[in-house]
């Protein structure tokens, strides 16, 4: 059997393949088999549609050119928000996976090394059963931080101008700058721009304890310089961030 | 059989008709040529991380997608034209059968280059699936799948023409074919269309380690079975070693991929599961290892002098610090602290480049020079090939991989997320050099291979007049 022609083929070949698929990916599929998949309209709760309602009132000229307006009686306004939403939500997920986000921000808080302090509760199975996890985007790497409770955490102004250009808003980032979510600059998202703020607020959104915020306080970290400062500034009050200011 | 394959030369004319040699260096070339397309992406990320991207801004540049086309270019452009080409010439030439049928050599050929520059051109487009190592737009897979199926079926039809016992390399290939098409099926498809979330994080940590595990290393180690008994001009030490050596891989490599994914709501005891088969997997590759340097054995001059062999056995110290590396950094000890940091990118380049790339780096310079009969122009640009590859992935891995540990230690303390990137500037910098070090071998291989070419060409046209 060892050397043989059949062997290799049937035993190693698919024998030891078809065992590892049983035990590793057919178990835990139904072990999990019972939590229903979300689709895209399940996700939509409340959580959400404020912060979607958010970027129409902070960017109604973007936001009517990509959606258009929503209509007045009351039974038909609300059905067009989560349809919405859902739309958008669906549509930031799609660039956030063909940009490779995924491949330096995580989406799974662990038990170890505090990152329930850093990031707050723990990742749960049940997170994972919906229609954007499809495939799951878990991640395997970390340049910048973790995004699974980032929802909320920020605001809609804060993602705009940190997705046109992060160096405004934190001094050393690596993060590459995304103007094509724009339409020449922050204050004027377009669809993907808008698509993309719906998607990262959502993250997280689906908890108690959303938005959530780090536990702990950030120590003196030498801070960018004035020039910086003055121009994140001019930034936040263009865009009239009156509201929600990022928590600090 | 299998030592008498080896001694008796194969007369040239069985040799033409074995072996499609015109197929095989376009194969190296163009595998030479997504080499050079991969590692200018890895430029641009690294240059990225380093604030010094001279394209941002640019949708068609963005690094994050072409981070996605490094990865791709290197398994689908680089390391699959690369095996390809070698198994063009060594499987007829062990199995003394044609392949069955030279015509669908040449489109699989063309089709597996449409496949490549399929995905390229999706990624770009921003049209990437959600699956680390196989985001190749969901409309490529099914004609990359086709793919796989005709190269299975058009290799394994020698194999199974062939009489009397099989020779360890062919154990790896036949394996190979079956692992390779199951695993891009099953990364491919399921998590998209089957299941979803956790699960399918199981399903994708199983294809991205199979993809390492049953089409790389299958495939990698069978040419090493193949090529240096030949270079070496003996048989291998032990038969017994390599017996364990494949049956272990078979067994315990499909059972580890969900130690890609520690610590995630995948259950405990399967997480547990894939760490001790990863610790048995690196004691199985050791013997692989000892079996190969017991063949070396009383020889070991020859690395000196003896080009081919010398980057086969950089690749296996290479692959050996890997493994070894591997058994410590998949314990959940390990990876409370490296898990997401730069440790894991240097693991990476060290196995996918430290290793097998060199591998495949060695049988192109072994081969390609015998196929235009006459040997390599600049042996001076041998050497720099060499020495700027092995110094500068050893530099890249050791300096991503401490700095693996300092992120790591960062983020546990709480220190605030800045200062991780803070501080592994220096580092990053430092890969940028790493990079551009392994760039420039490439860059001398490419020279080399056209002055070689050329020389040739001169010695055909002078052979007329």
């Amino acid at each position: 059997m060892f050397e043989s022609k059949s062997g290799i083929l049937y035993v190693a070949g698919l024998g030891f393949f078809a065992l590892a698929f049983v035990s590793n990916a057919l178990v835990p599929a139904l072990m999990y088999r019972n939590i229903p998949e979300k689709t895209v309209a399940e996700l939509v709760t409340p959580n959400l549609r404020y912060q979607f309602e958010d970027l129409a009132r902070r960017f109604p000229e973007s936001f009517k050119a990509v959606w258009g307006e929503a209509p007045e009686a009351e039974a038909e306004n609300q059905k067009w928000w989560d349809e919405k939403c859902a739309e958008a939500l669906e549509y930031g997920h799609k660039v956030y996976v063909a940009e490779g986000c995924w491949h330096c921000h995580s989406q799974f808080v662990r038990p170890v090394a505090n990152e329930e302090e850093r990031f707050g509760p723990v990742s749960r199975s049940w997170e994972y059963q919906n229609r954007l996890q499809r495939p799951v985007l878990f991640g395997t790497r970390r340049v910048g931080p973790d995004l699974s409770r980032e929802g909320g955490r920020r605001s809609n102004d804060w993602h705009a101008v940190h997705f046109f250009r992060p160096l405004d808003l934190s001094a050393a980032s690596p993060m590459p700058e995304y103007p094509w979510f724009f339409e020449g600059s922050p204050d004027k998202p377009n669809k993907r721009g808008l698509a993309m703020m719906t998607y990262v607020q959502w993250l997280g959104s689906w908890l108690e304890s959303y938005p959530y915020y780090e536990a702990y306080s950030p120590s003196a970290l030498k801070k960018p310089e004035t020039e910086n400062t003055d121009a994140s500034d001019s930034q936040d009050n263009a865009a009239d961030a009156s509201a929600d200011q990022e928590p600090q | 059989m299998n030592e008498a394959t080896i001694a008796t030369p194969i007369t040239p004319k069985q040799h033409t008709e074995l072996v499609d040699e015109k197929l095989v260096r376009l194969y190296f070339i163009t595998a030479l040529i997504f080499l050079a397309t991969s590692m200018l992406a890895g430029l641009l990320m690294a240059m990225q991380l380093i604030r010094h991207n001279p394209l941002r801004g640019i949708e068609f540049f963005s690094p994050g997608r072409w981070r996605m086309l490094h990865t791709n270019a290197v398994a689908y452009g680089f390391l699959a034209n690369g095996f390809l080409g070698a198994l063009h010439w060594a499987i007829p030439r062990l199995t003394l059968q044609p392949v069955l049928d030279k015509r669908l050599s040449w489109l699989i050929y063309a089709a597996w280059q449409g496949v490549v520059g399929a995905t390229a051109v999706g990624l770009l487009l921003g049209e990437a699936q959600a699956l680390e190592w196989g985001e190749t737009p969901v409309w490529i897979d099914p004609v990359a799948q086709l793919g796989l199926l005709l190269v299975a079926i058009n290799f394994m039809t020698p194999i199974a023409r062939m009489k009397g016992p099989m020779y360890v390399t062919l154990w790896y290939f036949l394996a190979a074919f079956v692992w390779t098409f199951l695993t891009y099926a099953m990364g491919n498809f399921i998590p998209e269309y089957v299941v979803g979330g956790t699960a399918a994080g199981a399903v994708g940590g199983l294809f991205i380690h199979d993809l390492v595990g049953l089409f790389v290393t299958p495939l990698g180690w069978g040419l090493m079975y193949y090529f240096v008994p030949i270079l070496l001009k003996k048989p291998i030490w032990s038969h017994g070693l390599s017996l364990v050596g494949f049956w272990g891989l078979a067994f315990f490599y499909p059972l580890q991929g969900i130690h890609h994914f520690l610590y995630t709501p995948i259950p405990m005891f399967l997480q547990y599961g894939a760490v001790v088969s990863t610790i048995a997997v690196e004691l199985v590759v050791t013997t692989v290892v000892i079996n190969f340097f017991g063949t070396l054995w009383g020889n070991a001059g020859v690395v000196k002098t003896n080009m081919p062999i010398r980057w086969f056995y950089t690749g296996m110290i290479y692959y050996f610090l890997t493994c070894l590396q591997c058994s410590f950094q998949v314990t959940l000890t390990f990876q409370k602290i490296i898990h997401f940091s730069d440790w894991v990118v240097g693991h990476a380049h060290m196995v996918m480049f430290g290793v097998f790339s060199m591998w495949i780096m060695g049988i192109m310079l072994y081969l390609y020079p015998r196929m235009l009969n006459r040997p390599w122009a600049s042996p001076k640009l041998l050497e720099w090939h060499y020495w700027l590859s092995t110094l500068g992935v050893g530099f890249m891995a050791a300096d991503l991989i401490l700095l693996g540990v300092f992120q790591g230690w960062s983020w546990a303390a709480l220190e605030p997320w800045d200062a991780s990137t803070d501080f592994s500037y220096p580092f990053w910098v430092l890969r940028v050099f790493a990079g551009l070090a392994m760039f420039g071998g490439l860059l001398a291989f490419l020279q080399n291979i056209w002055l070689t070419t050329r020389a040739a060409a001169a010695d055909r046209l002078a052979q007329k007049s």
